[in-house]
């Protein structure tokens, strides 16, 4: 798209650059032709004392100026500048980007083309790989999911071997490319009362400190709620869902009381960024491997 | 004749040259806590003591408080000297005065709580620009109008860079500002996207060039022969080099925006007249220390004439700096990190503060009716220490920026980056330190001023001057 809205302007930016440019030039080429008298003094006297020397420009300053004109002028030919004129280079900052990156993107081909036709599990016993992953781990995943990708709340753990998604290779890699978009629905709707005694149900799954009373009233609430649709009826989680496994020790919000009573009362939305368009298939491939490796043990250990 | 007619008003001066010293205090002193916040994060204990609400407050406190007090005392004082006539109007002059420190002590309490448009170096909301803009008409007034009832025919070189200064910031602040407002303290810029950024660095860099540059200038064409009893060097370089410098830094705005969304042809031409601007900033620097040809032995001893002249070759380093750092493949490797910080505070601590405490220390005696100042071995600490102080800067932030910028363009082998954004964070933290030094070390700098001029003050005499008749050679 042009920057002009018309052609008037085109040639309002191309004239009143040049003109400047070269005006530029003219004053200091009519100055250097006005009379002057090193050593002697213009014959004004202001304060007292303050005088001025009616001496010459220094020559090399002159030149130095006029190099940066010359200069000016060359660039302009050289480079866009002068309005729409692309310049004889045809050089954009766009085009250099664009030139960059595909020179990247040639040198690192093959590195990873190396690894796109290994199987999964092979590329995460690989410890060149793992560097890799390790590396762009380190520029687009730490951000989340912290250095030591343990994680942190609301963002989960990927050096533990709980998976929330599935941990097979295919389900990885399609977290990665993809994304994920976790949705706990609110049960604001049930009375607060059966909310806690779920709390205390699921507290206990996991073997945690809970009311006696209200588990076994919330174990019948977890069938008649609905919670067994996600859950599952032995509340072990469903991973195509993404709906956690609520008899583990493995909390992505909290575990107290009152944060499970949160988490049912208004729910959970929780969303993983989808990177294949931006990293593409082989880098989402050596990620994935990364992020198995974690739990596994990979290569390094 | 009337008897008030008969002198100088040197009492807007002497208002403006105190304050000058006391703002350069607070300007520095909160220069130096956002400097210590970097190097211990721990110390930003409040929202309104955070890193981003005291660095505006830092920044308009030293360009606009220190740097402003300083322009309107050198500057009244100059026009008036060198027109050979009292102010235009002593009642306007003083609301200059206390209208310009309202408009400080506005700035103090608005900025720490959050009240702020969100433009560089014009943070100010619009109730606070539109006091600006009242105070700087009268300075306008005020200026010219002594111009106008000179007794001299000729008007002094530094009067035409004050006068471009005056001109010029009523023209930038009138376009930047433009804002719409929504409430008392909340307005939105006039202007939206790449345009908005345009206006802002189009005045953001004129800020430099004519507030902390052409205004400097002025007082350097005034202070420095005076101090030097030397002729300035060529009148004829300063026409053109007046000209040159008015005409080219108004086109240099772009190199702040080199590779965003401002189209390629702009960044071109403000990268072009940032390199021709380098020439006609020299002329000054060359003009000011020339002028010393001949009379070199005089630095040795006279420490007003050691601040001028270094900060005229901290002008001259700084001037080369910037048209290299407006070059866009010196840009790409420079833009964003701490050698642009390096960079600014080697203009405004190397030559703009620098310039400002020679020219002050001149006045002050006179002002207060003394022959010298209570100390002149304190000026000669005061330079030590301040130089030292600056060199430390500079030079900190030099490495500190280099290796930001190597460290974020490095890559490896399969194309990742080498350096993670925080491992050039932790990599600074020496050159943060070391800055931090370097900015105490200029700020006691400034204490040892205070304490030379409250004691030079102590005992003095504030008579205004009688105006003195033009020398006889029209007649």
């Amino acid at each position: 798209m042009s920057d002009f809205v018309n052609d008037f302007w085109n040639f309002y930016v191309i004239v009143i650059v040049l003109a400047s440019i070269l005006a530029c030039a003219v004053l200091l080429f009519v100055q250097s032709k006005g009379k002057v008298s090193q050593g002697s003094t213009m014959g004004h006297v202001w304060d007292e004392t303050l005088e001025e020397y009616n001496n010459p420009m220094p020559k090399w300053w002159s030149w130095l100026f006029y190099l940066t004109v010359a200069f000016g002028l060359l660039y302009l030919v050289l480079y866009p500048g002068l309005g729409t004129f692309k310049g004889v280079l045809g050089w954009t900052s766009v085009g250099q980007h664009a030139a960059e990156v595909a020179k990247v993107d040639a040198q690192v081909k093959p590195l990873f083309e190396k690894y796109a036709q290994m199987d999964l599990a092979a590329v995460a016993a690989d410890k060149e790989a793992n560097e890799m992953g390790k590396r762009l781990y380190l520029t687009y995943c730490m951000q989340c999911h912290g250095a030591d990708a343990r994680g942190a709340r609301g963002f989960p753990n990927l050096a533990d071997s709980d998976w929330q998604w599935g941990g097979e290779p295919a389900q990885i890699v399609e977290t990665i490319a993809n994304g994920r978009n976790g949705i706990m629905p609110p049960h604001g709707h049930l009375e607060a009362e059966t909310i806690r005694d779920l709390a205390n149900y699921v507290r206990s799954l996991s073997g945690l400190p809970a009311d006696s009373v209200r588990v076994a009233k919330g174990q019948e609430a977890f069938t008649a709620s609905g919670c067994a649709g996600c859950h599952g009826p032995d509340a072990k989680g469903m991973a195509a869902l993404g709906a956690p496994n609520l008899t583990d020790r493995t909390w992505l919000y909290g575990s107290s009381e009152a944060t499970i009573t949160e988490t049912i009362t208004k729910g959970r939305n929780n969303q993983m960024p989808a990177w294949k368009e931006f990293l593409g298939d082989a880098k989402v491939h050596l990620l994935a491997a990364y992020v198995l490796s974690l739990s596994t043990g990979g290569a390094a250990k | 004749m009337s008897e008030t007619q008969s002198t100088y008003n040197y009492k807007v001066v002497r208002q403006f040259a105190v304050m000058t010293v006391i703002w350069g205090i607070v300007g520095m002193l909160v220069g130096v806590i956002i400097a210590a916040q970097l190097v211990w994060p721990e110390l930003n204990v409040a929202p309104y003591l955070s890193y981003g609400r005291l660095r505006p407050l830092h920044t308009n406190a030293v360009i606009f408080a220190f740097g402003g007090c300083a322009l309107f005392a050198t500057s009244y004082y100059v026009v008036q000297r060198t027109c050979h006539a009292r102010l235009f109007s002593d009642g306007l002059a003083a609301f200059t005065f206390w209208g310009w420190q309202l408009v400080i002590v506005l700035a103090a309490i608005t900025l720490p709580l959050g009240i702020t448009s969100g433009k560089e170096y014009a943070e100010l909301e619009w109730p606070i620009d539109i006091l600006i803009t009242l105070v700087w008409v009268s300075y306008a007034i005020v200026f010219f109008g002594t111009i106008a009832k000179r007794t001299v025919s000729h008007i002094y070189v530094a009067n035409w860079f004050y006068g471009g200064f005056i001109l010029a910031v009523a023209l930038l602040h009138l376009v930047n500002s433009a804002a719409i407002p929504v409430s008392l303290t909340k307005s939105y810029s006039a202007y939206a996207g790449v345009q908005d950024a345009m206006i802002q660095w189009w005045y953001g860099h004129n800020a430099v060039g004519f507030f902390l540059t052409a205004g400097f200038l002025g007082m350097m064409y005034y202070f420095v022969p005076k101090q030097a009893g030397r002729p300035v060097y060529s009148y004829r370089l300063s026409v053109v080099h007046f000209w040159a410098l008015i005409f080219t830094y108004m086109w240099a705005g772009p190199h702040h925006l080199h590779y965003t969304a401002l189209p390629d042809w702009t960044q071109s031409v403000g990268m072009i007249f940032s390199l021709i601007l380098l020439a006609p900033s020299w002329g000054g620097m060359i003009n000011g220390i020339m002028t010393l040809s001949g009379a070199w032995h005089k630095l040795r001893d006279d420490p007003i004439l050691k601040f001028l002249i270094t900060s005229l070759s901290f002008y001259g380093m700084s001037t080369f700096e910037g048209p290299m750092m407006s070059i866009k493949t010196v840009n790409a490797l420079s833009h964003y990190t701490d050698w642009t910080v390096g960079h600014v505070h080697s203009g405004a601590l190397g030559w703009v503060a620098m310039v400002s405490i020679g020219s002050i220390y001149y006045l002050l005696p006179r002002l207060f009716g003394k022959a010298e100042m209570y100390s002149v071995r304190l000026m000669t600490v005061h330079f030590w220490v301040a130089t030292i102080g600056v060199v430390l800067y500079i030079a900190s932030m030099w490495i500190a920026g280099v290796m930001q910028g190597l460290m974020w363009r490095a890559v490896n082998a399969d194309g990742t980056l080498t350096y993670s954004f925080v491992e050039a964070v932790k990599g600074s933290y020496p050159f943060w330190a070391i800055r931090f030094l370097g900015g105490v070390l200029f700020l006691s700098g400034m204490f040892i001023m205070a304490y030379n001029m409250f004691k030079t003050i102590a005992g003095g005499r504030t008579e205004d001057a009688p105006v003195l008749a033009p020398a006889g050679h029209h007649a």
